[in-house]
């Protein structure tokens, strides 16, 4: 178990290399200049860019930029190219922002996906599991800002419900139950659109898992035996069927972090994914190296995670 | 339900059931994906006409680019269907001109990222040992960036173009193809007729073109099928946040972009085009899966 943990560590220290290889070289080989004043602008002196420059090692020969930018990220010395803030500081203000909203989402990913995949497979070929595929396939399609903005539109316009921001402005609240009920309130939205897809992926997965679960002799000998038709369905059926519930997390996370930087800009949501669109608009290289690097490191922790809780679930798996 | 074919009162003993085994393909008792592959072969046909009829001159039903401010975000009327935009543009003829964007940009990604990942694929898979190893880290790697994300970067630092985003797209969603391409191989290698092959001393450019890819020739069609709504909605995503296909070309993902400004005014700016990338890419899924499902019966 020590040893699987510590050689899956192992080969994600490579692939972090390799994904930090991969960024640099993809954001630094394309065309087009980082400078904050624009390429061709006349009234900056020659002096003042090569200081800038060279306070960004853009400089030196690309091997260099590659390692200079390495050591900087390790140290935390890495700067933004726009305002000049820390990297880190940019990021740490917008990650919890980011992170509860991608929880959130997973969260509701993993439990009405479960639920929409556990009835689908259920009623199999039925209308009604018909009515389940075809919503899973309804919520993958959606567009993200399309539904946002159809949100925002009937929401806000015609309820008048606040919904953007992370919290109601210029409210005093009596207690902290009510600020943390409004934060809620303000994240559910977003996280809710943010996870369709997630919800329609995981329904997916799960119904065919269930349908194979179903079809296993230990199911017929449970029924055999006269168990109650929902305990055979939730603790032999559901459980064994759980596996790709769990191989999921690792995957939706770098899918639920691609639509927050949508999502984040229509709801307002000051994360990641907004400072991720606005670097890109301003080309602030180091933030997007960053950036990615950061996510990268999600997504492999997410996945050690779920190989672990694979095993815990499932005896039959071996870590080795 | 061939095996009960026989049982079946037929009116002809000679004729073979043809016209029964026809009917009868699994993907064709899927009504509603019959239905979903109709509203595709429509899209493309509309597509095809626009385009046809505005080479010859007679953009129908009007010039998606002709301005007219005096009458801006007039809402949906018999003379304007779907209404007009901020510059006094008729929506629907817009939608016409983009539909062929939407759908080329579909297809033409599609086939970049399968030409990548099935080369890479067949690789790791027929070569194994070290270079699968290196191949699927390679494939691992790239599925730890949030590829929405990297695309946008791409895109928007090499500036968009049509070109720019389809090379894009297809540069960066062409791992799962690879996987699944490579799982092909592994499993097809071991059949006998690929051992035979082998041991019959044919070369491998014959084993992988003429035995092995035809059969994994299926699976890359399904992956294809499902990868085009996949790429549709990034490039929708894309033209929202102002990276896609560039005004004046009309786009379904820029007509959004342009009017998310009025958005409390004008909703038919918002909810047609909208509807169009949404029923596409639902369709393009349907289809899909129900091959996907016809495959495994």
């Amino acid at each position: 178990m020590l040893s699987f943990i510590l050689r899956r560590l192992g080969l994600s220290v490579v692939l972090l290399f390799l994904i930090s290889f991969i960024s640099f070289f993809i954001i630094t080989l394309t065309p087009g200049s980082p400078y904050p004043w624009g390429e061709m602008n006349p009234k900056i002196s020659p002096e003042v860019k090569a200081a800038f420059r060279k306070k960004f090692h853009l400089d030196l020969p690309l091997h260099q930029q590659y390692a200079m930018m390495l050591h900087d990220l390790f140290t935390g010395e890495l700067r933004s190219m726009k305002d000049d803030l820390p990297v880190m500081n940019k990021i740490s203000t917008r990650l919890p922002a980011t992170l509860s909203l991608n929880i959130m989402a997973i969260l509701f990913s993993l439990s009405f996906g479960t639920l929409l995949g556990l009835y689908g497979a259920l009623y199999r070929g039925n209308w009604k599991d018909m009515i389940l595929s075809f919503l899973s396939f309804l919520f993958i399609a959606l567009p993200g800002f399309w539904i946002s903005y159809l949100l925002v539109l009937t929401l806000v316009k015609h309820v008048g419900i606040p919904i953007l921001g992370t919290h109601s402005y210029g409210i005093e609240f009596p207690n902290h139950l009510a600020l943390w009920l409004d934060r809620l309130w303000h994240l559910m939205l977003p996280a809710i659109v943010l996870s369709l897809a997630g919800i329609a992926t995981q329904s997916r997965y799960l119904r065919s898992s269930m349908i194979e679960t179903l079809q296993e002799n230990y199911i017929l000998t449970a029924r055999a035996k006269g168990l109650a038709p929902t305990v055979v369905l939730y603790q032999h059926a559901l459980r064994n069927s759980l596996r790709p519930l769990i191989t999921g997390i690792g995957m939706l996370l770098p899918i639920l972090i691609s639509g927050s930087v949508i999502i984040e800009t229509i709801f307002a949501y000051p994360g990641m994914g907004q400072l991720g669109y606005q670097a890109v608009l301003e080309r602030d290289y180091p933030i997007l190296v960053t950036l990615n690097f950061i996510v990268a490191t999600m997504v492999l922790l997410g996945n050690l995670l779920s190989d672990l809780l694979y095993a815990w679930v499932d005896p039959r798996v071996r870590l080795e | 339900m061939s095996s009960f074919s026989g049982l079946q009162p037929s009116s002809s003993n000679i004729q073979p059931d043809y016209q029964q085994r026809v009917g009868s393909h699994p993907f064709c008792k899927n009504k509603i994906a019959l239905l979903a592959l109709s509203v595709i072969l429509f899209l493309t046909l509309v597509a095809a006409a626009t385009l046809l009829l505005s080479w010859l001159g007679l953009p129908w039903p009007m010039n998606p680019n002709a301005t007219d401010l005096s009458q801006k975000l007039l809402p949906p009327s018999p003379l304007h269907w779907l209404g007009t935009d901020h510059l006094g543009r008729d929506v629907f003829s817009r939608m016409l001109h983009g539909a062929p964007i939407s759908l080329t940009v579909g297809f033409t990604a599609v086939i970049v990222s399968l030409s990548i990942g099935v080369v890479i694929g067949s690789i790791a898979g027929f070569c194994g040992g070290k270079v699968d190893q290196f191949l699927m880290r390679l494939v691992d790697a790239f599925l730890c960036f949030p590829t929405f994300f990297l695309i946008l970067t791409v895109v928007a630092l090499l500036g968009p173009s049509l070109m720019n985003i389809v090379l894009v797209i297809g540069l960066v969603s062409w791992t799962g193809t690879a996987r699944l391409v490579r799982g092909e191989f592994l499993t097809l290698r071991e059949t006998p007729y690929v051992q035979a092959a082998f041991t019959l001393g044919q070369n491998s450019s014959t084993i992988i073109f003429r035995h092995i890819l035809p059969n994994a020739a299926a699976v890359i069609l399904i992956t294809a099928v499902l990868g085009i709504p996949e790429v549709i909605l990034a490039e929708a995503g894309l033209s929202f946040l102002g990276f896609g296909v560039q005004p004046p070309q009309a786009t379904w993902g820029n007509i959004i972009a342009d009017g998310k400004a009025y958005l409390l005014e004008a909703w038919w700016l918002i909810l047609f085009p909208g509807f169009a990338i949404f029923v596409t890419a639902l369709s393009f899924y349907l289809v899909g899966d129900s091959l996907r499902e016809a495959g495994e019966k």
